[in-house]
């Protein structure tokens, strides 16, 4: 047990390892990109050496790695191009204000695709299977940003009802972040709503669950004593992997809805060429992923004991 | 003799398995899910071969700036879908559009097969090393949130088609290798294999004939669903500014050119939107029926 933990956060720090250099070959590897990035096409070369001289970057490629290393481990990012202020200062409030979206996306998605999909699995084949199954089959073929368009047609220009954008420049105001966490929540629905019903839909055809009928278990208690408890563990795993799907998606929603958050800002910093913006989001966004893929795996041993014993 | 040989040796010829392939489909007809997705596809399909002779006006020709669903045209002829802030006819551009998402997704779906296919079979079939490499570098690729990594590599090489096939292949392709792995650990013991090696065939001759071939069956399925998901990556770059560049039409960019005006003329954002929906949903479902088939036999 502790061999495989340990082995998981081995390979956590290898892969944010490889990671490291794949994004300093990508973006830090050529000074010259890099000046002409920081100070832009119409520098002169001259300042552009200065600049250079000045920020270490005629240092040999791997102990500039190094350096690099060492800062982003102790949180000294950068500064911006863009804004001219410490990358740290932008990224964090703006990492909050997605940790915000992603926990009442979460708040929706667990509970309702959770029942949607043991309510679909405990009869597979009923009139509520096929309808839970081919409506999430819909809902995850609308991509996101078509999903914007179509609630935004609906709830902001003919009804009314809610602001088209949520840059929640007047204070938070819970009404703005109802559209984009439903569309993040369609989107991610079909999915978890569909890998609870294939795991409750094994579990109802095990032996155990047949001798629990058959020895005249009432049905309620056959589902929630012996049912639920080993159909959760999948979904479990399922769940924990989509926060890394979720960081996909809230570049899309933040984009479309304006709202200040960390995927918005990786897609400004990269369309602008605001390097180590790009560079400290991206390190992020790969270090949520796999810290949440790492959960995933050590949570499901605990989980499922024939792992956890073997 | 000719018949222990037979036994010996069950691996299907190719004529066979096309004629296995096309009974798979026409099984597809039990399936009503599956029959309507393959009706969308089949409907995208035709239109962008159809361009042309479909599309009532020149996609990129500016005619009539903001013109309402149903205007007619002084030059002749109806914005059935409206027009654009530039005034190119709506439908024309989806119509066209259809052809450059006709033919990227699958060029970069293809690719992306290729290459995972290729590390599948080498690290299933070889096992040892091979194996733990590649799946060791497709575990650190898988670990990215995948918009994240698109998103770094187009910063970096900049927005165009090869890039953005690439880019796809790079992402794309440790999945497809998971699953051909997996796929292939499970024939590579088959009594035909094993026939093949005593033959003493070629490594390679034995992965690319004998054991792909009966992998197909949940990779056809997977491609139908993948290519779902290719389609959406490209709809989503092109939203993001991140896509093709102008003026060729591209559904994702046309939400993204127009969205600023949705509120005064959402017909700009909502037939586009449609129309990418749709062509997933066709995908989407014709994945289903074909799972739901493939089972059943």
């Amino acid at each position: 047990m502790v061999v495989l933990i340990s082995k998981r956060i081995g390979f956590m720090v290898i892969t944010m390892f490889v990671v490291s250099v794949l994004l300093f070959l990508a973006l830090e590897f050529s000074p010259g990109d890099v000046a002409t990035k920081v100070l832009g096409p119409y520098s002169s070369e001259e300042s552009r050496q200065l600049w250079l001289e000045a920020h270490g970057y005629f240092e040999p490629a791997w102990k500039r790695y190094g350096i690099w290393l060492g800062k982003f481990a102790t949180g000294d990012f950068g500064d911006s191009v863009r804004f001219k202020v410490p990358v740290s200062e932008i990224l964090w409030p703006r990492l909050w204000n997605t940790a915000i979206l992603g926990f009442w996306t979460f708040a929706f998605l667990i509970p309702v695709s959770l029942a949607l999909g043991v309510l679909a699995g405990m009869r597979e084949g009923s009139k509520l299977d096929r309808v839970i199954s081919v409506g999430s089959i819909i809902t995850t073929s609308i991509p996101e940003f078509a999903s914007t368009v179509f609630l935004s047609a609906i709830f902001v220009f003919t009804l009314r009802w809610l602001p088209g954008t949520s840059s929640m420049s007047s204070g938070f105001e819970f009404k703005q972040l109802i559209l984009p966490v439903l569309v993040l929540f369609i989107y991610d629905f079909g999915y978890v709503a569909r890998m609870t019903r294939a795991s409750m839909a094994e579990v109802m055809t095990t032996p155990y669950i047949r001798t629990a009928i058959l020895k005249g278990l009432p049905y309620r208690q056959v589902i929630l004593k012996h049912a639920l408890r080993n159909a959760l563990i999948a979904p479990f795993t399922v769940i924990m992997l989509q926060i890394n799907w979720l960081l996909s998606g809230v570049i899309v929603v933040e984009f479309f809805f304006a709202y200040k958050g960390f995927g918005a800002l990786l897609l400004e910093a990269s369309l602008n060429q605001d390097l180590y913006v790009i560079e400290a989001c991206a390190m992020v966004a790969v270090f949520v992923a796999v810290t949440s893929q790492t959960l995933a795996d050590i949570g499901y041993t605990f989980l499922n004991p024939r792992i956890r014993f073997s | 003799m000719a018949e222990l040989v037979k036994t010996l040796s069950p691996a299907p010829s190719p004529g066979s398995a096309l004629g296995r392939a096309f009974k798979s489909f026409s099984l597809l007809k039990e399936s009503p899910v599956g029959m309507i997705g393959a009706g969308l596809v089949a409907f995208w399909i035709l239109v962008a071969i159809f361009a042309p002779l479909l599309a009532p006006f020149d996609p990129l020709a500016t005619l009539k700036p903001m013109a309402k669903p149903g205007t007619e045209f002084a030059g002749g002829g109806t914005f059935w879908l409206g027009t654009d802030h530039l005034g190119r006819d709506i439908l024309s551009r989806i119509i066209f559009g259809s052809q450059t998402v006709l033919i990227y997704a699958p060029l970069a779906t293809i690719s992306a097969y290729v290459v995972g296919i290729l590390m599948g079979l080498a690290a299933g079939y070889h096992m040892g090393w091979w194996d733990v490499i590649l799946s060791r570098i497709s575990d650190i690729i898988l670990s990215f949130p995948v918009l994240v990594l698109y998103i770094i590599i187009i910063a970096t090489y900049g927005a165009s088609g090869a890039v953005i096939i690439v880019a796809i292949t790079f992402a794309s392709a440790p999945g497809v290798m998971r699953i051909v792995r997996g796929l292939v650990l499970d024939l590579r013991s088959r009594e035909y294999v094993a026939a093949a090696q005593t033959r003493g065939e070629a490594a390679m001759y034995i992965m690319l004939v004998e054991i792909l071939p009966n992998a197909r069956g949940p990779l056809i399925v997977d491609a139908c669903v993948r290519l779902g998901y290719v389609i959406i990556t490209i709809g989503v770059l092109g939203f993001l500014g991140l896509g093709l560049p102008p003026p060729d039409p591209d559904w994702g960019g046309m939400i993204n050119e127009t969205r600023k005006m949705a509120m005064i003329f959402p017909h700009m954002t909502l037939f586009p939107s449609i129309a990418i929906s749709s062509l997933i949903l066709g995908f989407n479902l014709l994945a289903d029926g074909l799972r739901e088939v493939s089972l059943r036999d």
